[in-house]
C-alpha cells in the first residue's frame, strides 16, 4: 500500500463526515422534542449549534479541496472525494430544516402545537432513518441499502400528503386556526425535505460504488 | 462501426525466448488521441515500436499476429518499413533533431521522398501545425540544436508531421521537458488529433488523462510479459475503471 498517508486523510475525512451525519440527527430529534415540549431553551441550543453544523461542513469541504489538489485522486478515490463533499452540503442543509423547526417551536411558544403531533412525529422518524442508513450505506459500500433508500422516500411523501390536507382541511373550517396549522406545515414540509435530502445523500453512495449517477 | 486507423488482432512479441508482450488486442481509433500507460516494463514502447517496424532493427526479435493499418498487415514482408514510418511517425521521449538547420531537419522527410512540390511551403506548413512557426520563422538557418528543449521537440514533430503521416506515435515526448514546454506539447497534441491519429506511451497518468480521448491499460504477469488490461474512454478509466487491476494502478495502490 504505497498511499498510506492518503488512505489515512481519506478515512479521516470520512469519519468527520460522520459525525456531521451525527451532529444533524441529534439536531432533528431534539427540534421534534422541542417541539412536542413547547421547549424555548432546547429550541434556542438547537439554533445555536447550527453554526458547528455549518463550520464541520466546511471543514470537510476544504480538506476534501486540499486532497484533491495535492493529491491527483483518480477512479474510486476521486469518487469518494466528490460524493464526501456533496454529501456533506446536503446534511448541512438538512441541519437547517432543523434549525427552522426549531425557530417554529419558538415561534409558536406557549400554544403549543395545533393538535396532537402523530404523522409527524413518524415523518421525522423515517427521515432520520434514511439518513442513518444512507451513511451506514456509505460506511458499508452497500449499493442494496443505498437503493433500499430511495424508496422509504414515498412513505414520507404519503405522510407529507396526509398532513398538508388535514392541516387544510382545518384550516378551511375555522380560519382562527390558520396560523396555527401554517406552523405545522411547516413542520411537515421541513421534514419531507430532510427525506429529499437523504435520498440525496443515498444517490451520492450509489455513484460512489456504481460510478454513475442515477436520478 | 467504430473508425479504425489501426487494427492491432493476437500480437505477440518475442525478443530472444523472452516473451515481452502477450495477446494484444486492440484498435486504435482515427483522429483520437490514445494513450499507453503502465508500469515500467509493460511492453507499452514495445507496442509503439511494432506499429512502426522498429523492432525490424533487433535481431532475435519474434512478432506475431497481425497489425492492420489501411487494409494491410503492416508486417507483412512485401511492405517496406521506410513506406511504413512515413505512414506512422515517431517522435521520441528526448528532442532529437539532425544537426542541421531548422529548415533543413523539417525538410529532410521531404526530400529523401523527392518531394515535388515547394519546400518552402510545406515546410512553413508544417512548422505552424507544430506551433513553432512565430519562434522560428526568422532564423530558419540557424542551427536547430540552439532551440530551447521544448522547441526541438516541436520541430521533431514538425519534422514528423512533414512527410503527411496518418499515424503518430509518441513515446514519452514531453518527460525531458518543463512543466511549461510540457503543457504546449500536450497542447499540441490534443489539436493534431484533428488531422492525425496519436498513439501516445507515457509514465505520467494525469498527462494521459489530460491529452488523451483512449486510454489503454498495460501490466505485467509474472515472467515480466506485458500485456493489456483494458482499453476504454478516458473519462471512463479515470473516474470508473472496470478492472481492479486498472483501479490499484491509477489511484496509487499498485504493489
Amino acid at each position: 500500500m504505497p498511499r498510506e498517508k492518503f488512505d489515512r486523510e481519506i478515512n479521516a475525512v470520512s469519519s468527520e463526515l460522520l459525525i456531521l451525519g451525527g451532529m444533524v440527527d441529534k439536531a432533528i430529534e431534539s427540534s421534534l422534542i422541542a417541539l412536542k415540549d413547547m421547549d424555548n431553551q432546547l429550541a434556542e441550543d438547537i439554533i445555536y449549534q447550527d453554526d458547528f453544523i455549518d463550520r464541520k461542513q466546511i471543514e470537510i469541504e476544504e480538506r476534501c479541496n486540499n486532497l484533491i489538489a495535492t493529491q491527483q485522486p483518480m477512479a474510486s478515490d476521486l469518487r469518494t472525494l466528490i460524493s464526501i463533499i456533496h454529501i456533506a452540503v446536503e446534511l448541512e442543509r438538512m441541519g437547517d430544516y432543523a434549525e427552522g423547526i426549531a425557530k417554529i417551536a419558538i415561534q409558536m411558544g406557549k400554544e403549543g402545537p395545533l393538535k396532537p403531533l402523530i404523522d409527524i412525529p413518524a415523518m421525522s422518524e423515517i427521515s432520520r432513518d434514511m439518513l442513518r442508513k444512507s451513511l451506514d450505506a456509505l460506511v458499508n459500500r452497500d449499493l442494496i441499502a443505498a437503493r433500499n433508500v430511495l424508496k422509504q422516500d414515498d412513505q414520507v411523501d404519503q405522510l407529507y400528503q396526509r398532513v398538508f390536507q388535514e392541516l387544510l382541511g382545518l384550516m378551511t373550517t375555522d380560519v382562527d386556526l390558520i396560523k396555527r396549522a401554517t406552523y405545522l406545515l411547516w413542520v411537515a414540509h421541513d421534514l419531507e425535505r430532510v427525506a429529499d435530502r437523504a435520498t440525496n445523500v443515498s444517490e451520492r453512495v450509489i455513484y460512489l460504488i456504481t460510478g454513475k449517477l442515477e436520478s | 462501426m467504430r473508425d479504425n486507423i489501426l487494427n492491432v488482432k493476437d500480437l505477440n512479441v518475442w525478443y530472444r525466448d523472452f516473451q515481452a508482450l502477450k495477446d494484444v488486442n486492440i484498435d486504435v481509433l482515427s483522429n483520437k488521441v490514445t494513450a499507453l500507460i503502465g508500469p515500467s516494463g509493460c511492453g507499452k514502447s514495445t507496442m509503439l515500436r511494432c506499429i512502426n517496424r522498429m523492432n525490424d532493427l533487433i535481431p532475435d526479435a519474434k512478432i506475431e499476429g497481425e497489425i492492420n493499418f489501411d487494409g494491410e498487415n503492416i508486417n507483412s514482408n512485401h511492405l517496406d518499413p521506410i513506406y511504413v514510418r512515413s505512414k506512422i511517425g515517431m517522435v521520441f521521449q528526448k528532442p532529437n533533431p539532425f544537426p542541421k538547420s531548422i529548415f533543413d531537419n523539417v525538410a529532410f522527410g521531404l526530400r529523401i521522398n523527392g518531394f515535388k512540390g515547394s519546400i518552402e511551403d510545406e515546410v512553413e506548413k508544417s512548422l505552424k501545425k507544430a506551433a513553432l512557426w512565430e519562434d522560428v520563422k526568422d532564423r530558419l538557418k540557424d542551427g536547430a540544436l540552439e532551440l530551447s528543449g521544448g522547441q526541438q521537440q516541436r520541430l521533431c514533430i514538425a519534422r514528423t508531421l512533414a512527410v503527411n503521416p496518418q499515424v503518430m506515435l509518441m513515446d514519452e515526448p514531453a518527460s525531458a521537458l518543463d512543466p511549461i514546454a510540457t503543457l504546449a506539447i500536450e497542447e499540441l497534441i490534443r489539436e493534431l488529433s484533428s488531422e492525425v491519429s496519436i498513439v501516445i506511451v507515457t509514465h505520467n497518468m494525469q498527462q494521459a488523462a489530460r491529452i488523451s480521448h483512449r486510454t489503454a491499460f498495460f501490466m505485467v504477469d509474472e515472467n515480466r510479459c506485458g500485456y493489456m488490461v483494458e482499453e476504454g474512454e478516458t473519462n471512463q478509466i479515470f473516474t470508473d475503471p472496470h478492472d481492479e487491476r486498472t483501479e490499484s494502478y491509477i489511484t496509487g495502490r499498485f504493489s
